[in-house]
């Protein structure tokens, strides 16, 4: 799986860091890092969207810090 | 209105424009003979004896716009038609000598330089001469002068700038650091550096709007001192509206340099920086048995634009900054397959110019991608600032950074003296060439002891308090 978070500048100042850290944990905790590809990029151009966007192969959603949870539970972790 | 640090640098700029908006056109080659004269028109010279002369030396500005003379491995240059050949004949007694009764400059030359004439002025023998200057130092009139060149003054550490058999200045390649400061000081604008408009033109243009590829560009933290008539996120819609797919801080670079660097520090003991490229190559061609002391790392420029590829393959990075050197550094082997060009914040100007975007209609947009300590490298001190905050991170309880910061070439050299000796009192060096950091870059369009304060407060605003939190951002 290709998980994509933007980190570009209006993410960031959104919390992009904190959904970083936080799919950083979930992967080492769940042992997925042999099967997720996890990049940053800078700009996904969804600015305008209130969340942070990430793309997970081809799908985009836009998360909150608070989401991350739910979202890995309910997208990951049936693919894995 | 546009602020120029000099006029010099207002025509360099002016050719950069001309010749940047005729390529986005691709009507270049078409016009390119026409551009001196769009510049100067009209009969009356302003600047050289005549106005021919003064176009033929925009010629050569243009032409340093395009490119420069390839077969020179320099990115600094002299127009030689645009060299005065300023006098180099050292002290001399000017008329403003008295031919007082005192003679304090005969009494304090140990060579017996100096005579006097039969109404008591005094005189220099220039085959005895040393040009020590005491003579003139004593004179209660400042009756005696030191002709020397501006260029060659700029370059007193190095002594890089000498003279061809013409009288004209002439740069000794296998010295030069590309610096830039004889390229500020020259009074004539007869030393320039090459630019790469043409390159960033040709990126974005075959980008096709981000579709073919996308184009990053990477501002330097100094950016914040720049463009002082308007804001900065003003700035970046205008770097976006050049047709770059985003804007990126060269300065989380430099957190993800200081990071790595005070762990580098701790392994080795003791270390130089690396992100000053005019430095590195000082440390290289005049202390090559220190060359081993330097950081492993690359500058933040390099560091940030490899995670970009990375990251995104295909894309392309053009660091925007204050700096001259970065234009040597993004040719070398090591750097080059992460960026793509570089150009400075004077080119930035005539590349919006060159489109007509007048950025303080525009909306702010938003530059926020590293810590206080990323951002702070542009000042002199700042990266000393973070190193000591990167150990103190990194936690060793038996560590401390103990940094020299060395502002300007001087005092790089005394430090490295002293390192050759082993008798560096620190163990840290913070190399840079320019006096009070990249803020004072050959490439930045307004001076002054402002653009470290107005960095500093920008500093001060960003959104990561500490250099492991924000390299913890990056997946």
């Amino acid at each position: 799986m290709k998980l994509v978070v933007c980190v570009g500048s209006s993410c960031h100042l959104k919390g992009s860091r904190q959904v970083v850290e936080r799919l950083r944990e979930l992967i080492e905790k769940n042992k997925l890092e042999d099967s997720i590809e996890f990049s940053g990029i800078f700009c996904l151009n969804h600015c305008e969207e209130e969340g942070i966007s990430v793309k997970l192969d081809d799908k985009y959603f836009s998360l909150s810090p608070k989401d991350v949870d739910s979202f890995f539970q309910n997208e990951i972790m049936p693919g894995k | 209105m546009r602020i120029f640090d000099t006029k010099t640098q207002y025509l360099q700029y002016r050719a950069m424009m001309e010749v940047s908006k005729a390529a986005w056109k691709g009507t270049l080659q078409e016009e390119v003979l026409d551009i001196p004269r769009r510049i100067v028109p009209g009969n009356v010279p302003t600047m050289r004896c005549c106005v021919y002369k003064e176009r033929a030396v925009l010629a050569e500005r243009v032409k340093l716009a395009m490119g420069g003379d390839k077969s020179n491995p320099n990115v600094i240059e002299v127009i030689k038609i645009a060299c005065d050949e300023c006098p180099i004949s050292g002290y001399e007694v000017t008329d403003s000598c008295r031919g007082c009764l005192a003679h304090r400059c005969m009494e304090v030359c140990k060579k017996d330089a100096i005579t006097l004439d039969s109404k008591q002025r005094a005189h220099i023998d220039k085959t005895k001469c040393i040009d020590c200057g005491l003579c003139a130092k004593v004179c209660p009139y400042s009756a005696i002068r030191n002709h020397t060149r501006p260029c060659e003054n700029a370059c007193s550490v190095i002594k890089a700038i000498g003279m061809d058999e013409d009288m004209a200045a002439d740069i000794d390649n296998d010295k030069c650091i590309a610096c830039g400061a004889c390229m500020y000081q020259c009074p004539f604008g007869a030393i320039m550096s090459k630019s790469f408009l043409l390159d960033a033109i040709d990126i974005i243009k075959g980008s096709e709007n981000n579709s073919k590829y996308r184009v990053y560009a990477i501002v330097a933290p100094a950016i914040a001192s720049q463009f002082k008539y308007a804001k900065l996120g003003q700035v970046i819609s205008g770097i976006k509206a050049l047709g770059f797919h985003t804007v990126v801080e060269a300065a989380l670079g430099a957190d993800m340099v200081a990071a790595s660097e005070a762990k580098e520090l701790i392994e080795k003991g003791i270390l130089t920086s690396s992100c000053c490229p005019a430095f590195v190559d000082y440390v290289h061609k005049s202390f090559p048995k220190l060359v081993d002391y330097i950081s492993h790392n690359l500058s933040p420029m390099a560091t940030i634009a490899k995670y970009i590829k990375e990251n995104d393959p295909g894309a392309k990075t053009i660091f925007i900054g204050p700096c001259n050197a970065k234009k040597a550094e993004f040719q070398k082997p090591e750097v080059a397959p992460y960026v793509d060009c570089v150009v400075t914040f004077v080119e930035l100007q005539a590349l919006l110019d060159s489109k007509d975007l007048d950025i303080t209609t525009m909306e702010e947009d938003v530059l926020d991608n590293a810590s206080y300590f990323g951002r702070i490298f542009a000042r002199s001190g700042g990266l000393s600032d973070a190193i000591v905050q990167g150990v103190k991170e990194i936690g060793d309880p038996d560590f401390v950074a103990k940094p020299v910061t060395c502002d300007g070439i001087a005092e790089c050299r005394k430090a490295l003296l002293m390192l050759a000796r082993n008798k560096l009192n620190g163990n840290f060096i913070e190399g840079m060439a320019c006096e009070g950091g990249c803020v004072n870059g050959a490439g930045i369009l307004t001076r002054g002891d402002k653009n470290r304060i107005d960095l500093d407060k920008h500093s001060k605003t960003s959104q990561e308090k500490t250099i492991t939190e924000s390299v913890s951002q990056l997946p």
